[in-house]
């Protein structure tokens, strides 16, 4: 694949159902989009869960820009650049605890968890007070959480949170909704699983409906999941574009057909009763078994955050063809027998190792060396061109298999492209 | 256990059968590999540090026995992609040794390289194992095996073969 010089055009690059190769290969390419796309547009960074108490820190990052996640003592969170103001040292070397300031090793720099500049080793060396103030931690400008998730966005204006999220903050409420406090508590830490691929491998295959009875019928066969036949031929799931990038496989229509409550999660409400019962205390018994029904939503919020079902992914790019995913379970807040079940699937599926997850980086990383190929230049995103219709609320949706949710993500990434050119 | 209280006999058994596991693996034995667990048994492999608490927090594996198994039969279909075509694998496992004798299991410690061949590239691994061993019909099986990655807090690429 050689190197196309994207000043001939976004439009050059991307079609409505086929993208240049170089879109995953060009270094060029890689660093506009950290510029156009991940120092721009909103990013999911935490959750408040992971720092609970007051002067909790947490090492998060923005693609490859390094961030604390700090709670100060009021309890306002702060996504904070960890770079000493100074010579430029990580202020900030362990992955998290508790702290209402970080010293700098180098030279005793220290900053306040609000990342206000508290003072520096022996004064006299400096001849006034007034450049302290300017001398803070760099900040992202811009902080907004939904639902305790934390974003970040480094474009000081721009769309709000929720003009972002749009028709996709449903997953949100959605997902919330199933935990019996309306609250998640994201303690169990995240695996980091990296992969030589260009993030956008990744972004594509989370709401890709037609790769799973191939990529993972091994796992289906073995473990005789019926995960398969939701994303068959005769599924009446759909694929939808929910705007501004974020992407969904709908799979409450074949849940809402097979009508068993806990189906969604492979279970039934015997094996589980304490928490349908918190459920069923918190909805009222009719809402709680149609939410037990409907189940977790299966959704990609571009450009990073990808809530699948029990599970939650960050795609953080290093490098043109280099990514990590992170991933932990999805917990509610008081809801001990679900999250047990939750966590221990989630191990036997996700990471380096899961059952699932190590045979999608094994895609990525395949996709990734082919792409290199000299011909064809494009890939093809054609599926169910077709048969696209609007629902019911005016988006986009295809068949489960359909790559709806592919040609949606290119759209929304050509428009963060030619915005910034 | 000091040495003067080792039983040399004893220590020459645990040491051919972490080799013989690390052969299995490296080989991709399965069937034999699988052979070598007790009915119950443990799996695994931490995440985020070597002392986190499994039923709370994310690890890398952390298999029972009939996730054991079901771990197998991925890998022998064929269709496991990620071991489609197997990694070319080889390890070294050194410093064996025999930490206690705790009731009917034997607690073995052994440190490991592992140079993992795939299209990728080449990658390496390292770590310790910790076994509890049991005999069982006059032979030594494995009940528990904790494999402590050195670099199990860091971002790591798809483990996919038996570590």
């Amino acid at each position: 694949m050689s190197t196309v010089d994207a000043t001939i055009g976004w439009d050059r690059l991307i079609e409505p159902d086929r993208v240049h190769g170089s879109l995953y290969t060009d270094p060029a390419i890689y660093a506009a989009e950290l510029e156009h796309i991940w120092y721009r547009t909103w990013v999911y960074v935490g959750h408040v869960s992971e720092v609970p108490e007051a002067n909790d820190y947490i090492v998060k990052s923005i693609g490859p820009q390094p961030v604390i996640m700090s709670r100060d003592k009021q309890g306002e969170i702060h996504l904070l650049l960890n770079r000493c103001t100074h010579r430029a040292n990580l202020v900030c070397d362990a992955a998290r605890g508790n702290s209402s300031a970080f010293r700098c090793p180098y030279h005793g720099w220290t900053f306040s968890n609000t990342g206000r500049l508290l003072g520096y080793p022996f004064n006299s060396g400096y001849d006034g007070r007034e450049a302290k103030r300017e001398l803070g931690l760099g900040r992202v400008p811009r902080v907004e959480i939904y639902q305790g998730f934390v974003f970040g966005s480094f474009a000081e204006e721009g769309p709000t949170l929720l003009e972002h999220l749009g028709a996709a903050r449903e997953a949100f409420d959605r997902l919330v909704a199933l935990s019996p406090t309306g609250e998640l508590d994201l303690s169990a830490g995240w695996l980091k699983h990296r992969v030589k691929a260009n993030w956008k491998m990744l972004v594509e295959n989370e709401t890709d409906g037609y790769h799973p009875q191939f990529v993972h019928s091994s796992i289906f066969s073995v473990a005789k999941s019926g995960i398969g036949e939701l994303y068959g031929e005769e599924s009446t799931a759909v694929s939808r574009d929910l705007g501004n990038g974020h992407t969904e496989n709908d799979l409450r229509p074949e849940f809402r057909r097979i009508g068993q409550p806990l189906g969604w999660f492979g279970t039934t409400p015997d094996r589980v009763p304490d928490y349908v019962k918190q459920l069923e205390a918190a909805h009222g018994e009719a809402k709680a078994r149609e939410l037990m029904i409907d189940g977790s939503p299966h959704v990609m919020l571009f450009p990073n955050l990808f809530i699948a079902e029990i599970q939650l992914f960050a795609i953080q790019p290093l490098a043109v063809d280099e990514t990590v995913q992170h991933v932990t379970a999805v917990q509610y807040k008081g809801a001990p027998d679900m999250n047990r079940r939750m966590l221990q699937q989630t191990i036997g599926s996700v990471g380096p190792a899961g059952f699932l997850l190590a045979d999608d980086s094994e895609m990525y990383e395949r996709n990734q060396r082919g792409v290199h190929a000299r011909s064809p230049e494009w890939v093809v995103l054609k599926r169910g061109t077709h048969r696209e219709r609007l629902d019911e609320n005016g988006h986009v949706i295809g068949d489960a298999t359909d790559e709806v949710p592919q040609r949606a993500i290119w759209k929304h990434y050509r428009s963060l492209m030619e915005a910034g050119a | 256990m000091s040495v003067a209280a080792l039983n040399l006999d004893l220590l020459l058994e645990v040491q051919q059968f972490v080799y013989r596991e690390a052969r299995f693996q490296d080989e991709h034995d399965y069937d034999a590999w699988e052979a070598l667990w007790t009915d119950q048994a443990t799996y695994w492999v931490p995440a985020n540090g070597d002392s986190i608490d499994p039923t709370r927090e994310m690890s890398i594996i952390f298999d029972n026995r009939s996730r054991i198994a079901t771990r197998v039969k991925q890998l022998k279909t064929g269709k496991r992609h990620a071991q489609a075509p197997p990694s070319r694998v080889r390890r070294v496992v050194s410093n064996v040794e025999l930490l206690a004798e705790d009731g009917e299991e034997l607690v073995v410690g052994a440190n490991f390289v592992v140079y993992e061949s795939r299209e990728r590239g080449l990658t390496l691994w390292a770590g310790r194992s910790t076994f509890r061993l049991q005999r069982v019909d006059g032979d030594l099986r494995m009940a528990y095996k904790k494999v402590e990655l050195v670099d199990n807090d860091r971002a790591i690429f798809t483990l996919a073969f038996l570590i």
